[in-house]
């Protein structure tokens, strides 16, 4: 025989595979990530920059020295430690010290997503998970929303002197208090006002949003129901305002709630996969944020929404389970012969 | 869901508002509900499925050269069913047609493909990646034809019992890939079929030698068409072509009949798989385990209709059949008609050999074919390809981790979910495999192409079967 090959692989079919890779879906999100970004700089000053990139190295490298101390294989080239450091860092006030933000980095990768087996193991969305833990410092977090256009030096933390004469109430607190801020529709819509350092323009993450539309890594469901859910609710119960629509607009524009719809319920490991269950969470993640911002006792209510939903994606999965190939015809035709 | 819109929209052109049938409309409402929640396939296509890259433009247009092998090793088990027992020794002189194998039961007939003498009936590695018996005969070179050999003119005298018992003694079985025994499929199929489906979708990407044989020779195509139709009498005989294949679309549109109707397809893969074509075409699903037959079908490879036209006007048994040898390894990727049994060896020195150090020599296409160890295997009568993979093909990760993305989910066509199958896989638990549907998989592998973390899921599944089978085996015993 001519010829004979000797080093050839066997494995089992399929033995084609589509270009996309964990690693390609995660550089999506970062790069749909990118807009909000440069909108935080655009509105903070360079130290939206400083402090994402510190997140993000602090992420990347718990992650590395965690699967190395376990003697486990490297998983920092799915880049998914990347987007949580930069989501971390987005819910974040840009006026947080550095060291805090290494903390929650040591929190989210370590604690919410190492110990419980790593990427695709843990139960709840690791960036939210450490924004609640953030709070265990309340004046850092809360007290000190900077006004949007005050250019903060991109390496010192100001002194809280400094900030006092900075800050200035968000959005969301005016709601809380049942009015509408001072701000107009628009302001809140490009971001123009004070709160965390990613989440305040609607229209950069929108942006980010139809990115990932187009490239398919998320699907529409679960936002969709998330912001229909809560444009609804806000609709029917306005508390506050002489337009039952501007308080919608109000509501869905301030806040966590579109960085939250757009890139925190949907992220994949803590959502569920079935489609009727995405619709239901998303449905469940809106009324839980607006039953919060109603009668919590602290302003925002999506941070808290989406990880008690996290918590409740297996019984979501069982919601929604594709029929059985080969019986779902006969129900069909029973339909259609009325 | 555009059709449903349509209706939907009909519906004031019957009627003016005020008189529209509020329980009419709810019912079309509530169908379109239906459609959106389950997903239902709309017309001319099926849930689910992939676009993996074609790569078809590498052998498209090379005709298929019929290739003259020295020695060909013939496998006695080709089709589903029992093994053929060999019928000649070391020795014997053959001649192309002869009968070699046979057997009880279901079973099919093996014949020589070449003339010449047989060298070893011995095990031999086979495509399927075990070894198995096999006649191996050297070719004389001048494949003079067995003398039992004779040409019909026509068909009209013969009864359908007749015409099944001439597919049966030709050694024809479906010539898709899975091989099931054609007489076997006709007569299973006797009074209950009523639409006769051929499948010239060729969906697996690479594969052209269907495309090829529907240019080539669409006049033999339609011809085992009427014979399956003077069959089995269907109310409806379809023939189903991927869009993108338009030279075979108009081949096949010149020399089909008139009742014959060819339905373009949209390209997706699995668009060749039985049940996916059957709803693609009739709309109908297959129940969990039954056979085409029990919706009213029977679907047949256009290669198998070539083969039944050969055996019956012809009188020649199935002894070739036409192979794509392709892939970036592969020097000059062409279309061979080749005897049943040819080495892969051959195969790959007729079309230029390597053009670069093989990586993965598959029987069949990339989606589902097998992984060959040795190029010592004989072709098979369900062998459309031998795809040759270059190092560039490697996609493998090496310790992939599941990131919950439903991908897998989106894709299959056979509505099951993948990774949650995957981790009752890797718990053990049989009780979930089971309640999960696992043995509705039909191994097309959308799932795992579309795996962003490169889990080897149809691996996962074919071993879940095995260990449900075995389970059920065990609890027979008891």
């Amino acid at each position: 025989m001519k010829y004979e090959a000797t080093n050839l692989t066997v494995s089992s079919s399929p033995h084609a595979h589509s270009k996309n890779s964990t690693a390609v879906i995660m550089r999506d999100v970062c790069i749909a990530l990118l807009p909000a970004l440069i909108a935080a700089i655009r509105f903070f000053g360079w130290r939206a920059l400083t402090l994402t990139m510190l997140s993000v190295a602090g992420c990347v490298f718990f992650e590395w020295g965690f699967r190395k101390l376990m003697k486990k294989d490297c998983t920092v080239g799915d880049w998914s430690a990347v987007v949580t450091g930069m989501l971390i860092a987005f819910v974040c006030p840009v006026t947080l010290p550095f060291w805090t933000i290494l903390v929650a980095d040591l929190f989210a990768i370590v604690l919410v997503k190492q110990l419980f087996g790593g990427i695709g193991m843990n139960i709840v969305n690791p960036a939210l998970a450490a924004r609640a833990f953030l709070f265990s410092w309340p004046s850092l977090m809360s007290g000190s929303w900077v006004r949007p256009g005050t250019a903060i030096s991109a390496f010192s933390t100001p002194s809280a002197q400094v900030l006092d004469g900075l800050t200035s109430a968000t959005p969301m607190a005016a709601l809380a208090e049942n009015t509408l801020s001072a701000e107009s529709l628009l302001d809140l819509f490009l971001g123009n006002i004070g709160g965390s350092l990613g989440e305040v323009s609607a229209a950069a993450l929108l942006l980010g949003g139809i990115y990932l539309l187009l490239r398919r890594v998320i699907s529409v469901r679960i936002p969709l129901a998330y912001l229909g859910t809560v444009a609804v609710l806000t609709v029917l119960f306005p508390l506050g305002g002489n337009d039952c629509l501007d308080w919608m607009l109000c509501q869905l524009l301030s806040g966590g709630l579109m960085l939250g719809a757009i890139f925190m319920a949907t992220d994949y490991t803590t959502s569920p996969v079935t489609h009727g269950g995405q619709i239901a969470y998303g449905i469940g993640c809106g009324v839980l944020t607006v039953l919060f911002r109603y009668f919590g006792s602290y302003v925002e209510g999506v941070t808290y929404a989406i990880l008690i939903m996290n918590c409740c994606i297996g019984f979501f999965d069982k919601l929604g389970v594709p029929k059985r190939f080969g019986l779902v015809r006969q129900k069909k035709k029973g339909g259609a012969d009325e | 869901m555009y059709r449903h819109f349509v209706i939907f929209l009909k519906i004031p052109e019957n009627s003016t508002l005020q008189t529209v049938d509020f329980s009419k409309l709810l019912c079309y409402i509530k169908i379109v509900i239906i459609r959106i929640e389950v997903m239902q396939p709309m017309a001319l296509s099926f849930f689910g499925g992939v676009h993996p890259k074609g790569y078809k433009e590498l052998s498209c247009e090379v005709p298929i050269l019929p290739f003259c092998p020295k020695t060909v090793s013939i496998a006695m088990s080709q089709h589903i069913g029992r093994p053929c027992t060999p019928l000649v020794k070391i020795g014997d002189r053959v001649s192309v047609g002869q009968k070699i194998g046979d057997g009880e039961g279901l079973c099919v007939p093996v014949h020589a493909s070449v003339s010449g003498t047989v060298i070893a009936v011995e095990l031999r590695p086979t495509p399927s990646g075990t070894d198995g018996m096999c006649v191996v005969i050297e070719s004389d070179g001048r494949d003079t034809l067995c003398p039992d050999i004779h040409k019909r003119e026509s068909i009209a005298e013969l009864t359908g019992e007749e015409l099944t018992a001439i597919i049966r003694e030709a050694g024809i079985t479906g010539m898709g890939g899975a091989g099931f025994p054609t007489n076997v499929k006709i007569s299973s199929g006797l009074g209950k079929v009523d639409t006769v489906i051929v499948n010239g979708a060729e969906c697996e990407p690479y594969i052209t030698s269907d495309d090829r044989l529907m240019r080539e020779a669409p006049e033999k195509i339609a011809g085992g068409i009427r014979i399956i139709q003077k069959i089995l009498q269907p109310e409806r005989t379809a023939v189903g072509i991927e869009k993108n294949k338009a030279k075979a679309i108009a081949a096949m549109q010149a020399a089909l009949p008139g009742d014959v109707e060819l339905l373009p397809l949209r390209v997706r893969y699995p668009q060749g798989a039985e049940k996916q074509l059957i709803q693609t075409v009739t709309g109908r699903c297959v129940p969990p385990g039954g056979l085409p037959a029990a919706v009213g079908c029977a679907v047949f490879n256009v290669a198998t209709c070539a083969a039944i036209y050969d055996a019956v006007y012809e009188g020649m048994p199935l002894v070739r059949r036409a192979v794509t040898v392709t892939g970036r390894a592969i020097a000059r990727p062409s279309n061979f008609s080749v005897p049943i049994g040819t080495l892969y060896s051959d195969l790959i020195e007729a079309a230029g050999g390597f053009s670069s150090e093989p990586y993965k020599i598959l029987c069949g296409g990339p989606m589902m074919g097998i992984a060959q160890h040795t190029l010592a295997c004989g072709t098979i009568k369900g062998n459309n390809a031998l795809t040759c993979f270059s190092q560039a093909d490697n996609h493998e990760v090496e310790v992939p981790h599941c990131i919950r993305c439903g991908k897998c989910l989106d894709v299959c066509p056979m509505h099951l979910m993948p990774l949650q199958l995957q981790r009752a896989r890797q718990k053990g638990d049989l009780a979930a495999l089971e309640k999960g549907n696992v043995m509705d998989c039909i191994e097309c592998g959308s799932c795992a192409y579309n795996c962003p973390a490169g889990i080897h899921l149809v691996q996962s599944f074919r071993t879940a079967k095995k260990m449900l089978r075995d389970a059920k085996a065990k609890e027979a015993v008891k």
